[in-house]
């Protein structure tokens, strides 16, 4: 894989540095396949998707260092040239064009600033559990580095997680370096019917067994696991799988393998499933602690006549993350989350107005608002993007 | 620097009124315990230990030590290697030892509630008749607190493949500057706004009080295997960690040991480790038993390839046990051949480990200083532990120039001064070696953002830009002295 070597950090830095002086703020942008992503807002574009390459990977370290915009796809083609891949298994939205046409342009920047993690996260860690180092354009314009290449570290604040999630509201991403994990030799998965209660039960107690599982969803009454290992080790652990299931849930069937596997995991990642693509309802995103009880009962309650009768959960991570569809109101499901230790998200299909997060407690706010004004004295990047004020 | 006896009156006066007169300590004989943490090199007595015991006095503790402007440094169970925990002169010790309690354990989402006083084993130890344990294993364990992990991004010999403090705790509630209670992270995978717990964690008590915290359990692997393998150059050793990774293995553990260490350890643990080695690798793998049966396959192949001249592989929990003892006992085995040792904690890439050593000897030459190196091998970090004898005139100077040679190598060649212990008091100079004046300015506002007057453990950790002018060890990028418009004093 040729990934085209291309350093535009001093033009970047140019741009910031005028936009200081002519106090413009900046719409910090890499593949556009996140646009959706976070509240909206006005300003001048400042694009990275041409600031691209390697600029150093030796497998053996597991850390590869890449400019921010460079395609995921062709970072992680690269890596399975090497065996190796992104633990966090970074989700590729599509970027669609005004003719309607897809693109896989998801950029390494984007992945990180968004800090949204795909299948492989309940098990193999987030992006932020991943990342070893950043080099940023800073609040004043000046290129830093916080972290390094090395698994420990510990010098100075940890700056580098802190850019994870912050939605480029804290800086630019101008190079990220990523810890890496060997690529599995084989994928198998296995399926079996099940309630979402049944689900739920069925991944509570896999969290103590010892299989190497690195993927589940619940969808439409069936149970997804992706396991990963050799050959051998796969027809022993699929063996386990159903005396255990056997053992402990003798209502449900035995686990059976599944051969669309590769491109069913793809569509869970990239959101190109159809419980993704196929609705017109809000999506929204729960974030709980993995244990909590299905609650199927916020559709039952606003269901509406002329509402497909679609499935309207799916489950990933062990139950710790759930996508919903529903027309609820915002704050009923803010609440519901709240209320089960966890929060919500608003991913897809909201208004204009609508906020993506859920409000932080106004204590937590005013220290968010003080590191805002730290890192971004001239509050240049990404204003308002991930709150109102921010 | 000192409080002046108005203030200091008026503090000692607010403070008895928080917590009783037993857990307020004043005098020299009961402050002398404090006046240092695990590297005793350093010394100072602060004006007062208070030992509150519950969040309420925490937050009145900081609010009265805030309206007067009085430094307040955070300990633990007081064992980091870094003189993070140093007293302040003019400053209190806000001692955590009582709050040592394990709240709850849940054992559906795999989390346990722990107090910050609470010793690292005592979790796992508390967690065990679940199945579970809690994976950081600073080689403090036994001593260290919880908190003080969480302030230092404790690592241990489990960290390649189980990362360090960061990627196993999920929450904790800390007391900002004014006395406000808050709670970072949650108990999902992650939280709304930014990553605050991230940026705690390691952040050396300057930021935030920690009061409670959320850990991650792991179910305890089924099976562990051990294996030793001897080399006749350091460089084949260091090799053989690549070629380990090479094969797509992450070793539970990898650690490695020069023939100084070797020597020492045997002569301590008599781990029966060969004494004619250059150097050994001990490789822990675990997991399931057929993964482990695969792996051990593969491990054994690759270290004979990669010259290993003789393989013991341990299966048994004693033989297991009895060649770590030898790398566990390294320190206290090394304490015996010399009045003094310092160890240093720099991490660097793996490839450079050769390299590293090689330097390390010649250092160890030029200052006429023994040296013996154990080590994380798979991680990068190193633990150079060098002889001295303090009571000789001027030894410890010469060990503290050594050590500094050391991290600022670790740095030229891509790493990092510290890997595990932190900056605290130690390693503050080193730090205008690895990080620009921007860089350095940034550490400091971000600092500003939680703390504007610097009253948490002020000093350490991140140098003044003045310091590091005064030093002449600025950070210098492609033989560019960065920013030439700030003054350099």
């Amino acid at each position: 894989m040729k990934i085209k070597d291309n350093d535009i950090s001093t033009s970047l830095q140019q741009q910031v540095k005028s936009a200081i002086n002519d106090k413009k703020s900046l719409c910090i942008q890499g593949g556009k396949s996140k646009l959706f992503f976070g509240n909206r807002f006005d300003a001048e574009l400042l694009d990275l998707s041409q600031h691209t390459g390697i600029i150093s990977y030796e497998p053996t370290e597991l850390c590869i260092t890449v400019r921010a915009g460079t395609k995921l796809s062709e970072l992680e083609a690269l890596l399975a040239e090497n065996n190796q891949i992104l633990p966090f298994e970074p989700p590729h939205y599509l970027f669609t064009d005004k003719d309607g046409t897809t693109h896989n342009t998801a950029t390494i920047g984007g992945a990180i600033a968004t800090g949204i993690s795909g299948p492989r996260r309940a098990y193999t860690g987030s992006a932020r559990d991943a990342i070893l180092g950043v080099e940023i354009i800073n609040g004043d314009g000046e290129i830093v580095s916080f972290g390094g290449q090395v698994m420990k570290n510990v010098a100075g604040y940890d700056l580098s997680r802190l850019m994870v999630r912050s939605q480029g509201t804290l800086g630019i991403l101008l190079s990220v370096s990523i810890k890496l994990l060997p690529k599995p030799a084989n994928d198998l998965t296995l399926s079996f019917d099940a309630t979402q209660d049944q689900a739920l039960a069925v991944f509570q107690a896999l969290r103590v067994q010892q299989l190497p599982i690195t993927a589940s969803v619940w969808y439409n009454n069936t149970v997804s696991l992706r396991l990963s290992a050799s050959e051998l080790i796969l027809k022993t652990s699929h063996t386990r799988l159903n005396t255990f299931l056997n053992d402990k849930f003798p209502a449900l069937s035995s686990a059976k393998a599944d051969n669309k596997s590769t491109s069913f995991w793809q569509e869970i990642r990239d959101h190109t499933h159809p419980f993704f693509t196929l609705t017109d309802k809000p999506v929204w995103r729960l974030s709980l602690p993995p244990a909590t009880q299905s609650i199927s009962q916020i559709d039952d309650a606003i269901a509406q006549k002329g509402d497909a009768p679609e499935p309207s959960q799916l489950i990933e991570w062990g139950g710790a993350q759930r996508w919903i569809h529903s027309r609820t109101p915002a704050n009923i499901i803010h609440n519901l989350a709240q209320s089960h230790g966890g929060y919500a998200s608003f991913f897809y299909n909201k208004g204009a107005d609508d906020e993506t997060f859920p409000a932080l407690a106004p204590e937590l706010f005013k220290i968010h608002q003080q590191l805002k004004r730290k890192m971004d004295p001239h509050g240049i990047f990404n204003p308002n993007k991930m709150y109102q004020g921010l | 620097m000192h409080l002046d006896s108005n203030t200091q009156n008026t503090l000692l006066d607010q403070l008895s009124q928080i917590v009783s007169s037993e857990y307020l300590l004043t005098t020299t004989e009961a402050l002398t315990p404090y006046e240092c943490d695990g590297l005793s090199a350093y010394q100072r007595l602060p004006v007062a230990v208070v030992l509150p015991d519950n969040i309420e006095q925490v937050q009145k503790i900081v609010q009265a030590c805030s309206n007067l402007k009085v430094p307040i440094v955070a300990r633990g169970a007081g064992t980091g290697l870094s003189g993070g925990a140093l007293p302040h002169e003019g400053g209190i010790i806000l001692g955590l030892s009582r709050f040592n309690k394990i709240l709850s354990i849940d054992t559906n989402n795999l989390t346990a509630v722990v107090q910050p006083g609470v010793r690292n084993l005592a979790i796992t130890e508390a967690a065990r008749p679940y199945g579970l344990y809690y994976a950081p294993d600073p080689s403090s364990q036994i001593a260290c607190s919880i908190g003080g992990n969480v302030a230092e991004n404790a690592g241990g010999v489990h960290c390649l493949k189980y990362g360090l403090t960061v990627q196993n705790i999920q929450q904790i509630k800390i007391v900002t500057i004014n006395g406000t209670l808050l709670t970072l992270g949650s108990e999902t995978f992650d939280t709304p706004g930014y990553d605050l717990l991230a940026l705690m964690t390691g952040s050396e008590g300057m930021l935030g009080i920690i009061v409670e915290i959320v850990v991650k359990l792991l179910p305890k692997p089924h099976a562990v295997k051990v294996l030793m393998a001897s080399f006749d150059k350091v460089e084949e050793a260091g090799n053989a960690v690549a070629d380990i990774i090479a094969e797509g293995i992450i070793p539970a553990g990898l650690e490695m040991m020069d023939k100084p260490a070797i020597h020492a350890a045997e002569a301590f643990a008599k781990a029966n480790y060969p004494l004619d080695a250059a150097a050994i690798l001990l490789c822990e793998l675990d997991g399931d038993e057929d993964q482990l049966e695969e792996q051990v396959i593969v491990v054994e192949k690759t270290l004979k390839k990669a010259k290993a001249n003789n393989i013991v592989i341990a299966t048994s929990a004693e033989e297991q046990a009895k060649l770590w003892a030898g790398r566990k006992s390294a320190f206290p085995a090394v304490g015996r051949l010399s009045p003094d040792y310092y160890c240093m904690d720099g991490t660097i890439p793996r490839k450079q480990i050769a390299h590293v050593l090689q330097k390390i000897s010649e250092f160890s030459d030029h200052h006429g200083l023994l040296v013996a190196n154990v080590f994380h091998a798979g991680d990068g970090n190193l633990h150079p532990l060098i002889l001295y004898d303090a009571n000789k005139e001027g030894e410890l100077k010469t060990a503290e120039r050594f050590g500094a040679d050391i991290l600022e190598l670790c740095v030229e060649v891509g790493g990092t001064i510290t890997g595990e212990h932190g900056v605290g008091h130690e390693k503050i100079d080193q730090m205008c070696v690895q990080f620009s004046p921007a860089e350095l300015t940034q550490f400091f506002a971000v600092k500003s953002a939680f703390d504007p007057d610097s009253l948490l453990n002020p000093g350490k950790a991140i140098p003044t830009l003045h310091r590091c002018a005064e030093l002449g060890a600025m950070h210098v990028h492609n033989g560019e002295l960065p920013h030439p418009e700030i003054p350099r004093f």
